[in-house]
């Protein structure tokens, strides 16, 4: 027992790398936050363009959100930080990790989006329309609004488990939580390190879980 | 079609509404045979008949909610079927009341009112809300402004659907089956309001089954059964002198109970 807890609590080692951790908790919840406005700006633009029913479009729409909802977000990370260089395009850990993490968040948002368009019913299309809204109109004003207050419960569960992807950044050297807290281990040789990363995920995620189940019970409305 | 002497005198100005010769099919199946329908200017016309004869496909296709497969129809002399005419500006002047309502969930009454007015006919906040005020005094509903359609009774959701059309100040009102979703104890509050709107002058097309109403209240009926109008004439004309038998043997089981 004091062997682990000397493994996994160790105070003095806590301590000297408390610093470190914070400032990869900085990193983590930066990137986080990037990713869920970039991500889910993304898909809403997406599903919007995809309602419009333009065929080369909407094809090259469903091509991407299937490819990017069918491949690991590991994958995608490192084919974008060790690939495109070869063909002259360099970008930043950090910048790889955030375009890539968007864009696997994009490619479900627009789903689940596209599924709340379409679910939205026919009479309010036709009681905007005919009231001289237009297509656009209609779309931005009476359907959008309804299908994002029925796709929160599902968008914000998917955000989450995207949003924790975030971890997968130590792969292209960024300095979040959990590159800090592996460098920290090996220094130090004690897992303690991994145990505030650990807190730290925690401290990060748990507000983002509450903050979604407000958002359900706020925007959901009766019928 | 028949050519009888119908509705009132309205001296000589353009019909508000003229289809001329509407055909209509989904794929294989066609819905309206030829049908013609003309309103004049404060008339109020009632087209019934059995479900599946075409009312509904009739009145859509009169502000191009479907487009018909061919014929003509023209708004106050204006064609509205030609090319390069802009629909959205065409169906301010056309309002229309469905039969489930279809207020918008995510607004109040008045947001539901407000939305065109703001942003087709581009009032400013003000303006469109005195203007939504006035509307829904008229369907007597102005105190439940704030309201959600879920806090309102169908009967009440169904009178702010109308005042959202008559906000936009147009020209004919078409109603589909206005009633037909509703509690029998609350289609007396929306009879009422399109009676107040049809003494108002309002151009109106009401498709439904109050017999009584359109006995009371319209200019000219209409009978339409498998896409072709059947008997067409007053309501004395349709409903006591009945001349085709199709009219007769549904007159017969709509009024049994
Ligand atoms: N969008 C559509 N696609 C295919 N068929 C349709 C469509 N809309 C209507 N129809 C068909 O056209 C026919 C006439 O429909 P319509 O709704 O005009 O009838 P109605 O007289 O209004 O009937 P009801 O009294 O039941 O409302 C029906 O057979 C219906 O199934
Ligand atoms: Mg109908």
């Amino acid at each position: 027992m004091d062997a682990f807890l000397d493994q996994f609590f160790n105070a003095e080692v806590m301590l000297r790398y408390l610093p470190d951790i914070i400032d990869g908790l900085w990193v983590t919840l930066g990137l986080a936050l990037a990713v869920i406005v970039t991500g889910i700006a993304l898909g809403l633009l997406l599903a919007f363009i995809r309602a419009f029913q333009v065929r080369g479009v909407n094809f090259l729409i469903i091509l991407f959100i299937d490819l990017f909802r069918a491949l690991p977000p590991l994958v995608i990370i490192i084919v974008g930080y060790f690939g495109l260089p070869y063909i002259g395009i360099q970008f930043s850990g950090f910048a790889i990790s955030w375009i890539c993490l968007s864009l696997v968040l994009a490619a479900f948002a627009e789903e689940i989006f596209w599924a709340g368009i379409t679910s939205v019913h026919k009479g309010q299309w036709e009681a905007a329309r005919s009231t001289g809204l237009s297509f656009s109109e209609t779309l931005g004003y009476v359907v959008i609004p309804q299908a994002i207050r029925m796709t929160i419960p599902p968008l914000t569960n998917r955000t989450i488990a995207i949003t924790k992807n975030t971890a997968l950044a130590s792969v292209v050297a960024v300095q979040e939580m959990l590159t800090v807290a592996q460098t920290s281990l090996a220094y130090a040789a004690n897992t303690s390190p991994l145990t505030l990363a650990a807190i730290g995920y925690l401290l990060v995620f748990f507000p983002l879980v509450l903050l979604s189940r407000w958002i359900e019970t706020r925007f959901a409305w009766k019928r | 079609m028949s050519d009888t002497d119908t509705g009132r005198a309205t001296g000589r100005r353009d019909p508000v509404v003229e289809a001329l010769d509407i055909h209509k099919s989904f794929g294989d199946l066609e819905v309206l045979k030829g049908v013609s329908l003309t309103v004049d200017p404060q008339e109020l016309v009632f087209i019934i008949g059995p479900s599946g004869s075409g009312k509904s496909t009739m009145l859509r296709c009169c502000n191009l909610l479907e487009q018909p497969t061919s014929g003509i129809v023209r708004i106050t002399g204006e064609e509205i079927t030609a090319k390069g005419v802009d629909i959205n500006l065409v169906r301010q002047r056309i309002g229309m009341v469905f039969q489930s309502f279809n207020l918008y969930p995510h607004m109040s009454a008045i947001g539901n009112v407000t939305l065109a007015l703001r942003r087709v006919q581009k009032m400013d906040a003000a303006a469109a809300e005195a203007k939504a005020h006035e509307a829904l005094s008229k369907v007597g509903l102005d105190h439940k402004a704030q309201s959600y359609p879920s806090e309102l009774s169908g009967g009440q959701q169904q009178r702010v659907a109308i005042a959202r059309a008559i906000a936009m100040e147009p020209e004919v009102v078409l109603f589909d089956e206005p009633t037909s979703a509703l509690d029998p104890e609350l289609v007396g509050s929306v009879l009422e309001v399109m009676r107040d709107l049809r003494e108002s002058g309002m151009t109106m097309v009401v498709v439904s089954h109050e017999m009584r109403f359109a006995e009371q209240a319209a200019d000219r009926v209409i009978f339409m059964d498998g896409g072709v109008i059947v008997e067409e004439g007053t309501p004395q004309q349709v409903f006591r002198d009945t001349q085709h038998e199709r009219t007769r043997s549904f007159l017969a089981r709509v009024t049994d109970h």
